[in-house]
């Protein structure tokens, strides 16, 4: 290669737009050499995504690129290459270690660095920023040996820094100087409310504070004294007052800086020298610094056009935001402050849901220019659209942030124009999405991994989702029904084919109907149609690879991959024998204990090779699995009815200890709970289950199709005064033909809500028999119930099957990463933070 | 057949018969978790060795994840998350970011051998 002809472009700083215009300039194709000076001990990192290093992401997670990919790009990238130099006359940047890199062009990618206010005591240890990796290292050595934080700041990284700190364990502060928060971005009363929120999630939020003094304190290490002669005792110090462009080098050797700072750029991206650029947070742009990613990604793009000689321009960007702030849903678009002369408001304040929304419009109502959103931020989507691509609004604009009545305008994908900005950061307009299925792509994921669209901070996900389902549409493709890429079935299909072709294995149905070798979303499926229509054992060596690892283990693995244990306790009702084998059980092998919402005992934290002693104890001691594993019956509740209760009118206890064993070990396509109360009073809440039962003076009124969980549903009532035989009769019936006819992980709430003709239809079905299958039903259930197992007896009793309880094959060793503390007299795994503490934490490979 | 240079880094771990077809299993190899998987294709049998450490769930379980395939690719979903593994490569398919690091396999008279 002859270096000689080729340009050197030298880019200092290889933050996350450093690191952009380095990717895009590779991409464009333009023949040059590049060279990279980092400042930091490593490559690019996702900055945006610095505090999930708290959440357990590690540097090498973060890393955005390494040396290999440069490398592979012909990039020669330096690290721990502080720019010290730059002599403009000569093209020579000089590093501290003295080495020197000659430019034809070169690129300010130098960011900006954390503001500290000018406060006496400020430098002491334990007074920290949050920018770095290193800064989060700091952070998290101090919060261990602290009780108490306060972070000073309550803008946008303010209050992230608080969640860390919260999430640390510590008491956690804000400080502002302002008398809102998030003054930015947020009118007053947003402002208000989001401290509301905050408070009440267990932050302190102190408003119009000034901090004078950082002193040594009288409980804590330190205490901060306000100027309005108040003060606050804390451990650890965290500033999050704003940011400053790293503009010193540039400063230094004579290019033009801003008033207030920022190297000032043109539209090209050019300093005040011809042949130097500045992107992301330390430029300039028309008196602004942009401090987001996708602005900075746009000068990148802008400066890569420029060099390679294309045409391009950085001509703004859009600061609006949408975030989730320790579960807070927050979004500001725009003109937030309504500035815009003539502007004009409509807002929507729900106090006791704690929503707040406001929508700032033009003089003529014509135009969103900018909204702000606490509490819900549904809107925000359509809202952006809006306001970035002048859309004309609707007769009543209101009807834009006012809870769905059902008629809101919704703005469905095809409103919008092909110049329509999708993604901002990776500047990606419907047009390029509509471009990408016209070239082949056939799935949401296709199109992300062809445009980019969605890969920086996901802002846009919903929106772009939106738009590749109905594109595809259009184009006939059906949005496929097929429960995989392996069968081209609903569940209900397979469900027949099984049950019709006597199919009794996976590989058999794979053979018929399938293709591929099958995956996580059909091989539970077919495991779980196997288990209702044959009720083999589910560990059967041919059904062994389809459980999910539950399933398999037979147990609920827990975040740290150990085990929760739930035997079966029909009805609530447990002997002081059991509950004190229970108690020795847990004693011995140190579980946590815990009452579970259904009704019976949960013991967690057991390694998957001690699940078969556990277990052996409970199975000599009577007791069966649970289930709480499965797709299958958990529990069956009850009260206690009429044998004790001066209310009840039926014996709820013995009903539900029946129920529960006559339909223990069904399987169906999601877990199903039932529950049996003695009187109308309902003290178990069975209008709230799947199966509810309620006595009465004649006999029993049957529920069905009740939800509690994510979205209740409140049971409807199916038949009254039922006695004994027909009550079960009925339930055999339903339950059947939910397990014959719902969609995979479909909770008979659903089902209904999906059943064409509804209750009267189940009704016509069960009751009627208008199918003509109740008696296929009946004697398909009666299949199951006789044919039951405790899977967990069987287990124990094989040999083959106890094989798989071990965490090594070759090796009695523990997994060495499980590790419990103890809280309130009990176990619980270690946080990430107490591993490392203890210098327990393990050294994991991680590519 | 290993040539004699780089059999110092082969580990013998366990009998044939212990692997389970269309599942995984998990060995100390050298004091790190390696899963290995047995996976037929009806025409023939496939070995692969990943890290077992799942680096979204931050735990070690990735043997005990469903093996299938997703387009042509081989690979075993994550117990806790669901997050795809291609068990040839070790990228994860969900995630360009995330990769686990993957081992040669070698099966020689019906031992099953690692190299690390
Ligand atoms: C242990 C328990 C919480 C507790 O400590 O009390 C629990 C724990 C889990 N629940 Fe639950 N649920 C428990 C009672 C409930 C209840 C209350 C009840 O049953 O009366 C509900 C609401 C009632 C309902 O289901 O309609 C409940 C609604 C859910 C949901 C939401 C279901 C829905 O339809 O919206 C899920 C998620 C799912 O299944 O997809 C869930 C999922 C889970 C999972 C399986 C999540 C997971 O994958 O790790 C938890 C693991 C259980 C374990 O490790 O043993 N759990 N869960 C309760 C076990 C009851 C039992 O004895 O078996
Ligand atoms: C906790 C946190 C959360 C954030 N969340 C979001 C978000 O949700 N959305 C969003 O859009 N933005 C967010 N941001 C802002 C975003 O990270 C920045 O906009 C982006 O990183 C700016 O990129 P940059 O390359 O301009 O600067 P930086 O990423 O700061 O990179 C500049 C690099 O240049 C190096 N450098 C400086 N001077 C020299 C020198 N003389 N010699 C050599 N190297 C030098 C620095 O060490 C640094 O590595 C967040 C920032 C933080 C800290
Ligand atoms: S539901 Fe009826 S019988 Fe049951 S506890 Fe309540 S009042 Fe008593
Ligand atoms: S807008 Fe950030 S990923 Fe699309």
């Amino acid at each position: 290669m002859n270096h000689s002809s080729q340009q050197h472009i030298v880019v200092i700083g290889n933050g996350m737009v450093g690191h952009h215009f380095v990717e895009q300039l590779v991409n464009s194709e333009y023949n040059c050499r590049i060279t990279v000076l980092s400042g930091e001990s490593r490559l690019a990192y996702d900055r945006v995504y610095l505090s999930s290093y708290f959440s357990g992401k590690t540097a090498e997670d973060l890393a955005l690129t390494d040396e290999k990919t440069y490398q592979d790009w012909g990039v020669e990238a330096v690290t721990n290459a502080w720019v010290t130099d730059i002599d403009r006359d000569s093209k020579v940047v000089t590093t501290k270690d003295g080495n020197t890199y000659s430019y034809d062009k070169l690129v300010l990618a130098t960011g900006s660095y954390p503001f500290v206010p000018p406060i006496p005591g400020n430098d002491q240890p334990h007074c920290l920023v949050y920018r770095t990796i290193e800064d989060l290292e700091a952070i998290s050595a101090s919060a261990q040996q602290s009780k108490i934080g306060v972070v000073v700041g309550g803008g946008l990284l303010g209050l992230e820094a608080a969640n860390a700190l919260k999430q640390a364990g510590l008491e956690t502060h804000v400080v502002e100087f302002a008398p809102q928060l998030m003054a930015v971005q947020l009118d007053p009363m947003g402002g208000d409310l989001l401290k509301q929120k905050i408070e009440a999630l267990g932050v302190t939020v102190h408003t119009q504070k000034a901090t004078e003094v950082i002193e040594k304190g009288q409980h804590s290490r330190y205490r901060m004294k306000f100027a309005d002669g108040s003060h606050l005792e804390t451990d650890l110090v965290l500033f999050s007052a704003g940011i400053r462009p790293s503009d010193q080098l540039a400063k230094e050797f004579g290019l033009v800086i801003g008033e207030r700072g920022g190297i000032v750029i043109d539209n090209q991206c050019k300093t005040s020298d011809n042949d130097i650029y500045a992107i992301g947070e330390c430029a300039l742009w028309e008196k602004r610094i942009y401090g987001l990613v996708a602005p900075g990604y746009a000068m990148a793009r802008a400066a890569v056009a420029d060099i390679s000689g294309n045409e391009g321009a950085f001509t703004g960007a859009d600061m609006s935001t949408k975030l989730k702030l320790m579960g807070v849903e927050v979004g500001s678009i725009g003109d937030a402050h309504v500035r815009t002369p003539g502007a004009q408001v409509y807002t929507y304040h729900d106090q006791p849901a704690g929503v707040y929304k406001k929508l700032v419009v033009d003089a003529n109502r014509s135009l969103v220019l900018g909204a702000v959103l606490i509490g819900d931020t549904s809107d925000y989507d359509t809202l952006l659209q809006y306001s970035l691509n002048g859309i004309a609004l609707p007769e009543s604009p209101q009807a834009l942030i006012l809870p769905s009545s059902g008629d809101a305008p919704l703005l469905g994908a095809d409103a919008l124009g092909d110049t329509a900005t999708i993604c901002s950061c990776h500047n990606v307009s419907k047009g390029d999405i509509v471009g990408a299925i016209d070239g082949g792509c056939c799935s949401l994921g296709d199109v992300k991994s062809s445009t980019k669209a969605s890969t920086g901070c996901g802002g846009c996900a919903a929106l772009l989702k939106n738009i590749v389902d109905s594109e595809l549409e259009k184009r006939g493709v059906e949005v496929s029904k097929a429960i995989c890429e392996h069968f081209d079935f609903t569940r209900q299909e397979l469900y027949h084919l099984i049950q019709v072709g006597g199919i009794k294995s996976f590989d058999e149905l794979l053979e018929k109907h399938g293709t591929g070798l099958g995956c996580d979303i059909c091989k539970p499926a077919a495991g779980s149609i196997f288990a209702s229509v044959w009720n083999d054992y589910v560990l059967a060596r041919q059904h062994q690879p389809l459980q999910d690892t539950n399933d398999t283990y037979l147990g609920n693995m827990q975040k740290d991959g150990t085990y929760s244990i739930v035997p079966r306790v029909a009805g609530g009702e447990i002997t002081p024998d059991k509950l004190i084998l229970l108690g020795e059980v847990a004693k011995k092998y140190n579980l946590y204990t815990k009452i579970t919402g259904g009704q019976r005992i949960d013991l967690f934290g057991a390694r998957v090779e001690q699940l078969p002693a556990i277990w052996q104890a409970l199975v000599e001691g009577g007791f069966e699995t649970g289930h709480a594993y499965a797709k299958a019956l958990r529990t069956v509740k009850s009260c206690v009815g009429s044998t004790w209760c001066r209310y009840g009118v039926q014996d709820s206890v013995t009903k539900a200890i029946d129920l529960e064993n006559r339909y223990k070990g069904l399987r169906a396509p999601h877990k199903i709970k039932f529950a049996v109360s003695g009187c109308t009073r309902e003290c178990a809440e069975a209008q709230g289950k799947d199966i509810g039962v309620i006595a009465t003076e004649n006999g029993w009124n049957l529920y069905v199709c009740g939800n509690g969980g994510m979205k209740p549903r409140h049971a409807d009532l199916f038949a009254t005064d039922l006695d004994d035989e027909t009550l079960v009769k009925y339930i055999d019936r339903v339950l059947m033909f939910y397990a014959k006819t719902a969609d995979r992980l479909q909770r008979t709430s659903v089902w209904m809500e999906n059943l064409e003709g509804g209750l009267d239809y189940l009704k016509s079905v069960v009751i009627d028999d208008a199918l003509g299958i109740c008696d296929e039903l009946e004697a398909q259930m009666q299949l199951i119930t006789d044919s039951y197992q405790c899977e967990w007896k069987t287990t124990i009793e094989s040999p083959e099957a106890l094989k798989r309880f071990r965490q090594f094959v070759n090796s009695d060793e523990k997994d060495s990463n499980i590790q419990f503390v103890s809280e309130r007299e009990q176990i619980r795994p270690a946080t990430n933070a107490e591993k490392y503490a203890a210098g327990k934490a393990i050294p994991v490979a991680i590519v | 057949m290993l040539t004699q240079a780089n059999t110092q880094n082969i580990h013998d771990i366990c009998h044939l018969d212990d692997l389970v077809i269309n599942s995984g299993v998990c060995a100390l190899v050298d004091g790190m978790q390696v899963a290995i998987f047995t996976v037929s294709t009806g025409q023939e049998t496939l070995y692969f060795a990943i890290s077992n450490w799942d680096p979204i769930g931050q735990a070690n379980v990735l043997y005990r994840g469903i093996v299938g395939t997703l387009k042509e690719k081989i690979v075993v979903a994550s117990p806790l998350y669901k997050e795809h593994y291609d068990l040839a490569s070790g990228n994860c398919i969900e995630r360009d970011d995330v990769k686990v690091q993957t081992f040669p396999v070698h099966i020689e008279n019906d031992r099953v051998l690692i190299e690390i």
